[in-house]
C-alpha cells in the first residue's frame, strides 16, 4: 500500500482547560472533560459523533492512579467504545495524538477524540521520578539535573554566550502573555529579572525552568468527510513521525539526538518539506528548559550544526520574527508534563488554522508541533497545514 | 487470505515467543527477563531488531515501582539506529493493536510487539486497587481478589454457575496447562480454600513473573515468514464504565460489542484464548462470546495457570495464533482483559489459510 492509500487527517476542535499551578475545583475527571468538552464544542460535535478515545499522560505515579483511563473512562464518554492509553514519557502527548490520527488514516475509525492531562498537584512529580531502583541510575534533582550537563556540553560545543538561555525564557514568557490558557502570566518581566532569578542547576536559572501545571487537552481528529463538515477551517495533518533510541550509550550524543534528527527527517519527507527554515511558518518546540530551543533549533534542522543559538540571538524565533518558536509560550510558561506535548501539536494545529487568537503569527500556513520525552530518547512530531494534503 | 478481511491490508501474527512463567525471579530485572523472549520471538522469523518496521510494548510502572520503567527494557530491543517505537500503559493486547493499525496505514510492513509485568516483588492485589477511582474507591483498598468474588457471587446468585462449575474451569484449566511448558500451574493442583467467598485459591490465577512477544507482518511478508500465518481477520475494543454499581458484573457488553466489529459471529471458531484471571469470568466471557461446548477454551491453561499481568492478554493473542501457525486451529478467538471485573476487552479473531 502506498501513501496515496491513506485517509487525509484533520484536526477540527482543540480545546485546553487554563493552566495553573493547582486546580482545586475540579477531580482529574473533571480536568479532562472539561479538556474535551471545549475541543467538542470547537468542533460544533457531540460525545455521540465520537469512535474512538486516545488518552495520554506521564508516569501513572504523578497522580498516584494506576492506569488512570480505566477511571477515566465515564468522564470521556468512552463507555462503549474503544479506549486506548498511551504512554512514552515526556513526548507522550504527541505520541498520544499520533496514535489517534492512525486510527484515522487506516481508516479503523473516522472521528476519534485524544487527550492528554496531567494534574501535578495531586502529588508531586519530583517524589514520582526519584523512587530509589536497585542497579540503575538515579535522575538526580529531577529533570534539571539530568538535563543540565547537556546544555553546558552545547555552550561548550558551539561557543554560545551565556545570555542565549535568558532570551529564550524572556521571550517565552512575553509570548505567554498573548495566551489565555498559558499557566504563567508575568507582567512584570524583564530580561533583567530572568538574569537575576536563582540559578537551579548551572547554567540553567530559576526562570528558564518550566512550572508545574495542572491542565489537559485534548483534539477531535477526524476524515475528509468530517474535515468537510467543520465549521471552522480544519488543520491537516501533512507528516507525523515517532522515533526512539536508547537512553545510555556510549554512542549518544544527548546534545543532539540522532532519533530527533531521524524523526524530523521522516516527518519532512512525508510533508514534501526540503527547507525546513523557509518552509515551515511556526513552531511549537519541547522546551523544558530554556537552552532546549537553539539546541533543537539545530536538530530539526532550521539551523546548521552550531548556529542554532544564533538563530534565537537574532530574533529569528521571535513572535514577530521570520521563524517564530513558541508563539504559545511554550512548556516554559505551561507543563502538565504528559499534556505538554499534545499542547505542541495542538498550537501548531491552531496556527494553521488561523485560531491562535492574540499569539497568532499571521498567515501561518505549515506549522511543526515537536515532543520530546525520558532522557532525550524519545522523539514525536507532527507537521500540519491549512491545506489539505495533496498526495 | 480468508475472504472475511474487512481492512486496508492483511496482517497476520507470524511468531510468538514467551518466558517460563514463575512465581518470582529475584534474580532478573526487567530487561533481563524480555530479553531472551525478545531474542527467541525475532530468531523466528530471522529478522534482526532494525529490520522490523514498528515497535510497541505494555507495560505498568506500577508493578516497576518507578517511572518510566519502559525505557530500560528499550534497552534491551536494542534501539539504535533509532527506531519508530512507542509504548502503552495496558497489557500488550494492546500494543498490539496500536502496531496493527500502524501497519492498516502502510507506514510498516513488519512489527515487533512485547510486554512484561513482574508481579513478585510487591503485593498485586494490592497494587491493582490503585487503578481504582482515587477519590471514593481506591482510598478503601479493596482488592482485586475480593472484587472478582462480587461478580462470581452475582453469578451464582443469577443461576448463572455454582461453585462446583467454577472449581471444574479451574481444574480444567489446569489440566490443560499440563502440555505447556512455560506456565506456573500445571497438573492436578487442588481447589483450594476460599480466598474471598465464593472463590477459592483455584478459582483465581497464581501471581507470577512474565514477558511474551509477537511479531505482525502484512501480506506477502507474513507469508515468507511463516509457513502459515495467522491472519487477523477481526480486532476491536471496548471499554465499560469504572464504576462497578453501573455495570451488570454477570454480563460484558463490551467483550460483545469488540466481537461483534471482529466478525466474530460470523463464522464458527474451533477455539478460544480468554484472558480470565478468575473461573468466573470464564462463565460471563463464554456467554459474552457465544462459545458452545465444542469450542477448545484456552488450551494453554489460561490465566489460571499462568497470569503474568500485563502480558497475559498479548499471551493470549500469542498462544491463539501459535495454534493456527501449527495447524492445530483454522479460526480461533483471542481475547484480553484490563480493569476490574472485566471492565475493558479486546477480542481478535485469527485465522489460518484453508487448508
Amino acid at each position: 500500500m502506498t501513501s496515496t492509500g491513506k485517509e487525509p487527517v484533520a484536526v477540527v476542535g482543540i480545546g485546553q482547560t487554563k493552566h495553573v499551578a493547582a486546580r482545586h475545583d475540579v477531580s482529574l475527571a473533571g480536568l479532562v472533560r472539561e479538556a474535551a468538552a471545549r475541543a467538542l464544542a470547537d468542533a460544533e460535535l457531540t460525545w455521540a459523533d465520537i469512535d474512538a478515545v486516545v488518552i495520554g499522560k506521564a508516569p501513572d505515579f504523578f497522580e498516584g492512579v494506576m492506569m488512570p483511563e480505566l477511571y477515566l473512562a465515564d468522564a470521556l464518554g468512552a463507555v462503549g467504545k474503544p479506549m486506548l492509553r498511551v504512554h512514552t514519557a515526556g513526548s507522550v502527548g504527541g505520541s498520544t495524538a499520533l496514535v489517534a490520527s492512525n486510527l484515522v488514516a487506516a481508516r479503523v475509525h473516522r472521528t476519534v477524540l485524544t487527550l492528554a492531562f496531567e494534574k501535578q498537584s495531586e502529588s508531586n512529580a519530583m517524589w514520582g521520578l526519584s523512587l530509589p531502583v536497585p542497579f540503575q541510575q538515579p535522575l538526580l534533582a529531577g529533570a534539571g539535573g539530568f538535563f543540565a550537563p547537556h546544555v553546558r556540553a552545547y555552550m561548550r560545543r558551539t561557543g554560545a554566550p551565556d545570555s542565549v538561555g535568558s532570551l529564550v525564557a524572556y521571550k517565552d514568557r512575553r509570548n505567554a502573555l498573548k495566551n489565555p490558557y498559558a499557566h504563567l502570566h508575568e507582567h512584570d518581566i524583564t530580561l533583567e529579572r530572568v538574569q537575576a532569578s536563582p540559578m537551579l542547576w548551572d547554567p540553567i536559572r530559576y526562570s528558564e525552568t518550566c512550572p508545574s501545571s495542572d491542565g489537559a487537552c485534548a483534539m477531535v481528529l477526524t476524515d475528509r468527510a468530517g474535515a468537510a463538515r467543520s465549521p471552522k477551517p480544519p488543520a491537516w495533518v501533512h507528516g507525523g513521525a515517532m522515533r526512539s533510541e536508547p537512553t545510555l550509550f556510549a554512542g549518544k550524543d544527548f546534545v543532539s539526538p540522532q532519533a530527533g534528527k531521524d524523526c524530523a527527517a521522516d516527518v519532512y519527507r512525508q510533508a514534501g518539506i526540503t527547507d525546513p527554515r523557509r518552509e515551515i511558518d511556526a513552531v511549537e518546540m519541547y522546551v523544558p528548559f530554556s537552552w532546549y530551543e537553539p539546541m533543537w533549533l539545530e536538530n530539526l534542522g532550521f539551523a546548521e550544526e552550531g548556529e542554532g543559538w544564533k538563530l534565537t540571538e537574532a530574533g529569528v524565533t521571535e513572535l514577530d520574527g521570520d521563524l517564530p518558536v513558541n508563539p504559545s509560550g511554550g512548556v516554559l510558561s505551561t507543563n502538565p508534563i504528559g499534556a505538554s506535548g499534545m499542547i505542541r501539536f495542538a498550537e501548531a494545529a491552531l496556527q494553521v488554522r488561523g485560531q491562535a487568537g492574540e499569539h497568532q503569527v499571521p498567515g501561518a500556513r505549515r506549522a511543526l508541533g515537536h515532543a520530546y520525552g525520558g532522557g532525550a530518547q524519545f522523539f514525536a512530531m507532527w507537521l500540519v497545514g491549512a491545506q489539505a494534503p495533496t498526495s | 487470505m480468508p475472504a472475511t478481511s474487512r481492512y486496508a491490508r492483511d496482517v497476520a501474527v507470524v511468531a510468538f515467543a514467551q518466558s517460563d512463567h514463575r512465581r518470582s525471579s529475584d534474580e532478573l530485572s526487567e530487561v533481563e527477563m524480555v530479553m531472551p523472549v525478545l531474542h527467541q520471538v525475532l530468531a523466528r522469523t530471522g529478522l534482526k531488531a532494525g529490520e522490523i518496521g514498528f515497535t510497541c510494548s505494555g507495560s505498568s510502572d506500577y508493578l516497576a515501582g518507578r517511572a518510566f520503567s519502559f525505557t530500560m527494557t528499550l534497552d534491551g530491543v536494542g534501539a539504535w539506529p533509532p527506531i519508530s517505537e512507542s509504548h502503552v500503559e495496558m497489557d500488550g493486547a494492546w500494543a498490539l493493536y496500536e502496531a496493527w493499525v500502524k501497519i492498516q496505514t502502510g507506514e510498516a510492513d513488519t512489527a515487533l510487539v512485547y510486554s512484561y509485568g513482574k508481579s513478585s516483588p510487591g503485593s498485586v492485589r494490592d497494587v491493582l486497587t490503585r487503578q481504582l477511582d482515587p477519590y471514593y474507591l481506591a482510598p478503601l483498598w479493596p482488592d482485586s481478589v475480593a472484587l472478582a468474588a462480587l461478580q462470581a457471587q452475582a453469578l451464582i446468585d443469577g443461576g448463572e454457575t455454582d461453585e462446583g462449575a467454577l472449581a471444574a474451569v479451574g481444574a480444567r484449566s489446569r489440566a490443560s496447562a499440563a502440555d505447556n511448558p512455560h506456565a506456573q500451574l500445571r497438573g492436578a493442583v487442588p481447589q483450594g480454600d476460599y480466598q474471598v467467598r465464593p472463590l477459592r485459591t483455584g478459582d483465581c490465577p497464581p501471581i507470577g513473573d512474565g514477558a511474551a512477544a509477537v511479531i505482525l507482518a502484512a501480506g506477502d511478508t507474513a507469508r515468507r515468514l511463516c509457513e502459515r500465518p495467522a491472519w487477523i481477520t477481526g480486532i476491536d475494543h471496548r471499554i465499560e464504565a469504572h464504576g462497578l454499581g453501573l455495570r451488570d458484573l454477570t454480563d460484558s457488553p463490551s467483550t460483545r460489542i469488540a466481537a461483534e466489529h471482529a466478525g466474530v459471529f460470523e463464522r464458527p471458531v474451533d477455539t478460544a484464548e480468554l484472558h480470565a484471571p478468575f473461573s468466573s469470568q470464564e462463565v460471563v466471557l463464554r456467554k459474552a462470546l457465544r462459545l458452545g461446548e465444542d469450542v477448545v477454551v484456552n488450551p494453554s491453561g489460561g490465566a489460571l495457570a499462568a497470569n503474568p499481568v500485563m502480558a497475559a492478554g498479548l499471551i493470549r493473542i500469542g498462544e491463539a495464533a501459535a495454534r493456527i501457525h501449527r495447524g492445530a486451529s483454522d479460526r480461533a478467538v483471542a481475547h484480553a482483559t484490563s480493569g476490574p471485573c472485566l471492565q475493558q476487552n479486546l477480542v481478535a479473531v485469527l485465522e489460518g489459510e484453508p487448508a
